[in-house]
């Protein structure tokens, strides 16, 4: 994909829509009336300490968390109680977890190709060279032979960065994707991820990088206590917090 | 001014103290006084039993022969094994058809082998076989009926033909029911889940005796006589229920080990339920859980011999009928050992083949 239709990609077509979504886990009330509009090709990151709820919030975008109030639009479609939605739902968005959970019974190429063969019901050739491709993009494709477990933690990201291309995905969730790796590996999750947002991909990302917001986000999130509490453009967000709370968080990770 | 240097120096041959026959015996069998002490009281206990038991089956034991009279040493008198094996391993099957259930059992061996070895082609295809389309087989040689085999009732069956064949069924039935029945048991849906905690709480909470004896004695009184079942088949369903119970517990561990992330990541790539259990949770929970699987399914293969209380002669039984023999009185120790022998060479080997299978599905990865 070009640049030049990158930049057709970042329409006013929206992608996800959330209109006062409210979660509680038993009595404790962890979203408060979200809304939030996410157009293609936008990117958001998400920051706020921990247990604001940020983490829940990008969950229930695909349903692995339920929302009990409020409204859910992901790509047109409405998460109810709808098995179907929510299979429509799962197809379009691709997830990574901040502890990979890549399939440790299964090598890489398996692990690329096992939804493309049994959710999209593409021939394992088909998968196969769509994996390929995908594995190269994330520069591990001479790995695809080997199990999960033979690789590094910066290595199984990329591979489940990997997975979720295969699915060919107009939306991808990052649940902090480098919060579990060493220091030494995060920057070639990060990499990854740069590549990705330049090539047009709506994504959502919980994540502490501030560097790596800077450099890819249209619009930073800052959460507190279940509420959406500032939103602003990178920069703005950094160099100009309105909020004591954001202020006080930005002193703290920066 | 200190010197730095910059290339690693050579290892060493380790001290010859603690390499070779010498090290190992230093290492493992005299490392302290105490465990000195306890290797020679080892030593002299191995002296002092082995020599006369393998004295008396092996090098003492009289082999051939028809009768009693043969037996003229002081070992084993294997001759009353030899006799009677017909009858150790058909029951009252009747001699002319000992063939199918021969032809029965090589099928099976031959299939098992096949799926059980790594190397061999085609496994979906033999596997789907030996599921659906062998047991319509095996029934028919075993109790005929169909295609000119004359029938053979199931009381006539009897030995180790009807330990494998109860082991068999019991295996062959109670691991799916007890993965469906673990996988109830940890559903959302409650009515799936309730009938799944009192399937297994209440088939786990008696005695294999008291459902053998119920289905045996307790059952025909409640059921009319036109719809009675052969005792032989209630028997097989009371042991299926009965282990499955605890296989659903055994695989219910196993997936309980797997990890939350696990089936979300599934989940978010878009699989089913029933896909995201059959390709990514089962796997890897049956793979943690085979010791488990293995210990219940050696538990079931010997739990056969119970049902004897209730008329069948299987394996044990048809040995125990043989001392009462009055030409043979006083060879039991011989026919124990040999029902014995043959139970330790059959479990033996489904712990060395799940060692080996546990190898084979480590995947290196750290958990």
């Amino acid at each position: 994909m070009t640049a030049a239709q990158a930049e057709q990609h970042n329409s006013d077509e929206v992608m996800v829509e959330l209109r006062d979504v409210n979660k509680w886990y038993g009595d404790f009330h962890v979203l408060k009336n979200i809304n939030l509009k996410v157009t293609k090709g936008e990117r958001i990151i998400i920051c706020g300490p921990s247990g604001c709820g940020k983490s829940t919030l990008i969950r229930c975008m695909n349903r692995l968390e339920e929302h009990q109030k409020g409204d859910i639009i992901v790509s047109g479609i409405t998460l109810d109680d709808d098995l179907k939605h929510i299979d429509t739902v799962r197809r379009d968005i691709g997830m990574v977890f901040q502890q990979f959970n890549l399939f440790p019974h299964l090598t890489v190429m398996e692990n690329c190709c096992l939804a493309p063969i049994w959710v999209q019901k593409k021939p394992r050739r088909e998968a196969e060279a769509t994996a390929l491709q995908y594995l190269e993009r994330v520069q591990i494709a001479d790995q695809a032979s080997k199990f999960p477990g033979q690789l590094s933690g910066g290595q199984q990201q990329r591979v489940a960065i990997a997975r979720s291309l295969c699915m060919n995905p107009s939306i991808m969730l990052f649940d902090e994707p480098t919060s579990a790796l060493d220091p030494e590996m995060i920057k070639e999750v990060l990499d990854v991820m740069v590549d990705l947002a330049h090539e047009g991909m709506t994504m959502l990302c919980v994540t502490h990088e501030m560097g790596f917001a800077k450099t890819v986000a249209n619009r930073v999130l800052f959460m507190d206590a279940g509420e959406i509490i500032e939103e602003n453009e990178p920069n703005e967000f950094f160099d100009n917090p309105q909020s004591d709370r954001t202020k006080l968080f930005l002193s703290q990770i920066l | 001014m200190t010197v730095h240097v910059t290339s690693p120096s050579p290892s060493l041959p380790p001290p010859a103290s603690s390499v070779g026959v010498i090290g190992w015996l230093r290492e493992n069998l005299f490392s302290s006084v105490t465990n000195s002490i306890f290797t020679l009281i080892g030593l002299f206990l191995i002296y002092k039993l082995v020599p006369p038991a393998v004295n008396w089956a092996l090098f003492q034991a009289d082999w051939v022969g028809t009768t009693r009279d043969a037996c003229t040493s002081d070992g084993a008198c294997w001759v009353f094994v030899g006799v009677r094996i017909k009858q150790f391993l058909f029951g009252f099957y009747p001699p002319s058809e000992y063939w199918r259930v021969v032809t029965a059992f090589s099928m099976v061996g031959v299939l098992i082998a096949w799926l059980l070895i790594d190397r061999t082609p085609k496994k979906a295809l033999v596997g789907a076989f030996t599921i659906f389309v062998y047991p319509v087989i095996a029934y028919f040689l075993f109790y005929g009926g169909a295609f000119g085999l004359p029938v053979v009732e199931t009381y006539k069956w009897g030995g180790l033909m009807l330990t494998l064949i109860l082991a068999t069924t019991g295996m062959f039935f109670s691991f799916p029911i007890g993965i469906i029945l673990a996988l109830g048991r940890r559903s959302s849906m409650p009515i799936a889940k309730s009938i799944s905690v009192v399937f297994i709480e209440f088939w786990r909470g008696v005695p294999l005796i008291t459902v053998l004896f119920m289905s045996s004695v307790m059952l025909p009184m409640f059921i009319p006589e036109e719809m009675q079942i052969d005792k032989l088949l209630r028997a097989m369903i009371g042991i299926i229920f009965f282990q499955s119970a605890y296989m659903a517990e055994v695989v219910r561990g196993g997936l309980q080990a797997i990890p939350k992330g696990q089936s979300e990541a599934a989940e978010a790539l878009g699989l089913s339920y029933w896909k995201s259990m059959t390709f990514v949770i089962l796997p890897q929970a049956l793979k943690l859980v085979i010791p488990g699987i293995v210990n219940t399914f050696i538990a079931l293969f010997k739990d056969t011999t119970l049902v004897l209380i209730i008329g069948l002669f299987d394996l044990l039984a048809v040995v125990q009928a043989a001392f009462a023999d009055p030409k043979w009185l006083g060879f039991s120790v011989e026919g124990y050992v040999f029902v014995a022998s043959v139970y330790w060479v059959s479990c033996f080997s489904m712990s060395r083949y799940s060692q080996h299978l546990e190898k084979k599905l480590h995947t290196g990865h750290a958990r």
